[in-house]
């Protein structure tokens, strides 16, 4: 169904090629995964199948790419639209209509469909994707989740034999992210259709996938059977990695693969070794802090302390009330009714950078000047410092904006605790960021609370959470719905559960760093 | 049958607005424009959904008093020669001889400020009439009725307008981010600490949207073939350039002959029949179209009306149209100016209420 035969692809700007003469070969009604760090060509790959790479971005493709016997050198995007359907990373950037019903006819217009079948198609994908109860509904008044739906209708409704998505669930929920993998693998199963799927977060994805593109860097792709390939991918999840610790074979790719496994480690692990953290006096004192938007009530009446030395994780659905609560307790967000003291301080907008630090959700709205030696001098003499130690090796010279994700989300933690803050929190920080960042994001933010600092970060993202907090507050509709430490409030839920919990339970161990300390220490 | 509740055709509201528009150019008087300006508020708070541009107005009422204040400040210390009570007694600054006819500063007389807010408010006016449109016709759907020969002019210009409302949120989304960071340095800093997060996320954004449109079959040809695309390329640009040179010739009583009617006419002729012939190698079909029922009519009807009851009255009643500032005096309005100015109301009577989505987004 895809062919690429001895592809590169050379962008003007950049000394490497971004794609060495790959060769590849996707069979109709499978469902590869594309996996790889940032930066190592995923996107170009993903881009290059439809034709936006080299027709839209610019740029030397050689080779050739054939999409269903179409060759992409004489079929710009345009015209390949009927053959393969694109999401973006950000549905809501790509969105052309506003109302769910005009998104989704959008592709069969520009094909000339028939009005009449154009009607009877947008019903068939309404239920074929379960959102016949969103068309007429705006589209900015949906969720996350929903949206990615809609995208993928709007995709798919024009019947492409072959649909490309850019990471589909990195924004969501784990709730959203399932629904949103439940909806691709009926498609793949029940219409036959050939999917090509990006994806950070593979405890998700590298189940459901027949094949696995791997890109290890350097332009290089292999490609395989997705057990095989796993066992040196430069990318794990970490039921993939718990199998290499115990030398399964052949490696599990699933939780239920892994429980059957692990039979064996199961009956021989003790408890888990206590994640050693002086928690400190409490830095911040939240009391009946309420957040409303008009009628909507966001945050309702929420008692938080935060304790210097711990992180705390806040979880719960898109739209749970998490960002409007961090805004809140940062003190420039909108509060209608509470109180937030820090370090035994009534925290106000204009006293806060000093005591409360936060991160927000796109990180690079706060950088503006050109070069990353200006942002540094510009947010006080601590800042280069800072950076240096999260993040070494950035030149002064470069521009923010070309930093990858995990880089600038390093300047804009340096740039936030140049104040010095007593409590840092953290809006969505993993959004974009691979296994390697995330590793990195999670040391530095140990080291700050080793420190003394009190971290607050609201996430999505479990096994982050698994790997890093000592304490998870669950939010649902603006109310604190659990509270407790991690291992407790994580491990019983069917939802926030991480992959090691699930594969072990009842033994409370959390992450694969967890289990190898046990094994070391009762060979 | 009692008639079915549906959307409005979006060309009936932008016809609608272009009434009220109309009848506005036609006066300075205060009252009436004043009186115009809340129709086209009163209809678009009465009618609109709660859509995002639909939140629009308030950015076009902050344009309209925005000229209005400059219009003043122009009026009054750039180039002052009114008359009437002195309002404010400031020396003249000596130009050089090479700004002739441009003064700063001097005395402001009454009418001076009286010329600036009646000018400044006859824009404002007309300005916050289109905007209206805007807060209530989806702008987007108004692609749906342009002739398909025109559909990438439209599309271009429908993208453009769409802009505003995203703008609007960006803007707001980095100030919030913003005042996390200690502020530093001048004025010139704070925009530029604005202004650049803001641009760069803009750029990123109609990226994002021009790779998604191209994938998803926007601008295709099928099988035409390129030689007869760019000819027909040709011939409209022709045409068009034909067609501004006819106007100007029209204009001006000395251009030569040639220069005038004919160019004018061929330039329509070409540019039509390219747009036309263009428009056979485009295969777009359009989903579940508006009709433009009674209740469209009626809207239509309603501010053409406001506009040409304007037209006539600057014919029969030109007596109040304009407001005389040296010596000033109160506005006063007429009957038939009235009944212009609040003709528009009839669309709140007939439309239905906009689209209010009461479920909550089950974010």
């Amino acid at each position: 169904m895809i062919e690429f035969r001895e592809v590169s692809v050379r962008y003007a700007d950049a000394g490497t090629p971004a794609l060495t003469d790959v060769n590849l070969f996707v069979d109709e009604g499978e469902l590869a995964l594309v996996v790889g760090r940032t930066g190592a060509g995923k996107s170009t790959l993903l881009g290059a199948v439809n034709g936006l790479v080299p027709h839209f971005t610019g740029g030397r493709l050689s080779g050739q790419v054939l999409v269903d016997g179409l060759d992409t050198r004489t079929h710009p995007p345009r015209e390949l639209a009927e053959v393969v359907g694109r999401v973006g990373q950000d549905p809501v950037a790509g969105f052309v209509a506003d109302t769910v019903e005009d998104e989704i006819a959008y592709g069969m217009e520009q094909l000339g469909v028939p009005p009449a079948t154009m009607r009877k198609r947008v019903e068939e994908t309404l239920d074929l994707l379960g959102i016949a109860a969103l068309r007429s509904r705006s589209l900015a008044t949906l969720s996350g989740g929903q949206q990615q739906r809609v995208a993928i209708a709007a995709a798919l409704v024009t019947a492409p034999s072959v649909l490309v998505l850019d990471e589909p669930t990195s924004a969501l929920d784990p709730g959203a992210a399932e629904e949103v993998l439940a909806a691709i693998t009926r498609l793949v199963h029940d219409l036959g259709t050939t999917v090509v799927m990006a994806e950070h977060r593979l405890e998700r994805a590298v189940q459901y996938a027949d094949s696995l593109i791997v890109l290890p860097g350097g332009g290089v792709v292999r490609s395989g059977d997705p057990a095989s390939l796993m066992s040196d991918s430069p990318v794990a999840p970490p039921v993939v990695e718990l199998g290499r610790l115990c030398s399964w074979s052949p490696l599990p790719l699933s939780v239920r693969d892994a429980r059957r496994a692990a039979r064996a480690l199961r009956s021989r692990l003790r408890a888990p070794a206590a994640r050693a953290r002086a928690t400190g006096d409490v830095v911040l004192a939240a009391r009946g802090v309420t957040v409303r938007y008009g009628e909507h009530i966001a945050v309702r009446s929420i008692d938080l302390d935060l304790a210097g030395g711990t992180v705390t994780a806040l979880m719960g659905r898109n739209g749970s009330g998490k960002s409007s609560l961090l805004w809140a307790l940062q003190g420039s967000g909108p509060r209608a009714a509470g109180s937030v003291r820090v370090g035994g301080a009534r925290a106000t907008a204009s006293a806060s950078p000093a005591s409360v630090g936060l991160v927000p959700q796109t990180a690079a709205d706060l950088l503006y000047l050109e070069t990353v030696g200006e942002e540094c001098a510009a947010a006080g003499p601590a800042a280069r410092t800072l950076l240096d130690r999260l993040a070494p090796g950035i030149p002064d010279a470069q521009n923010p904006r070309d930093l990858s994700e995990g880089q600038r989300l390093s300047l804009v933690l340096a740039i936030q605790l140049a104040a010095d803050p007593a409590v840092l929190l953290l809006d969505e920080p993993t959004r974009g960021l691979d296994y390697v960042a995330k590793q990195r994001l999670t040391e530095q933010l140990d080291q700050l609370a080793r420190g003394g600092r009190g971290v607050l970060v609201a996430t999505h993202d479990v096994e982050f959470v698994a790997g890093l907090a000592d304490r998870v507050v669950v939010l649902a509709d603006g109310d604190v719905i659990a509270d407790g430490p991690t291992a407790d409030v994580v491990a019983s839920s069917p939802i926030f559960a991480p992959q090691v919990a699930k594969v072990l339970a009842p033994a409370p161990f959390l992450t694969v760093a967890d289990v190898a300390a046990a094994l070391e220490e009762q060979p | 049958m009692k008639r079915l509740p549906a959307p409005v055709h979006p060309v009936a509201w932008w016809l609608w607005a272009i009434g009220l528009a109309v009848a506005a150019s036609f006066t300075t008087n205060p009252l009436l424009l004043l009186l115009l300006i809340g129709v086209a508020c009163f209809v678009v708070v009465l009618r609109r959904g709660d859509a995002p541009w639909s939140r629009s107005l308030r950015l076009y009422l902050l344009l309209g008093a925005f000229i209005v204040v400059i219009r003043v400040v122009f009026r009054c210390f750039l180039g002052a020669a009114g008359s009437g009570p002195v309002l404010l007694d400031l020396p003249r600054v000596p130009l050089p001889d090479w700004a002739a006819g441009v003064s700063l500063l001097g005395p402001v007389h009454l009418s001076d400020l009286l010329d600036g807010l009646y000018d400044g408010l006859h824009l404002a006016a007309m300005i916050i009439c289109v905007g209206a449109a805007n807060s209530l016709a989806n702008p987007k759907r108004l692609l749906k009725v342009v002739p398909i020969s025109l559909y990438d002019i439209g599309t271009v210009v429908v993208v453009a307008v769409s802009v505003f409302p995203q703008l609007a949120d960006s803007l707001r989304r980095v100030r919030r981010a913003q005042q996390l960071r200690p502020a530093r340095g001048g004025r010139w800093h704070l925009v530029r600490r604005v202004i650049i997060p803001v641009l760069a996320d803009a750029l990123d954004r109609s990226l994002l949207l021009a790779a998604a449109m191209d994938s998803r079959g926007y601008g295709r040809r099928g099988e035409s073939r390129p030689r007869t695309r760019g000819l027909l390329a040709v011939v409209t640009v022709i045409g068009l350039i034909a067609v501004c040179i006819g106007i100007f010739g029209v204009l001006d009583q000395q251009a030569p002959t040639l220069f005038r009617w004919p160019a004018f006419v061929v330039g329509v002729a070409l540019a039509a029949a390219g747009l036309v012939f263009s428009s056979r190698e485009r295969t777009v079909t359009r989903y579940r179209v508006d009709p433009f029922d009674l209740t469209a009519w009626t809207i239509a009807a309603g501010g053409l009306a406001s506009g040409v009851l304007m037209v006539i009255a600057t014919q029969v009643a030109p007596a109040h149209l304009s407001t005389p500032t040296a010596p000033a005096q109160w506005p006063v309005v007429d009957l038939l100016p009235l009944l212009a100015a609040v003709t528009g109301l009839v669309a709140a009577a007939v439309a239905p209420p906009g689209v209010i989505h009461h479920e909550e987004a089950v974010a």
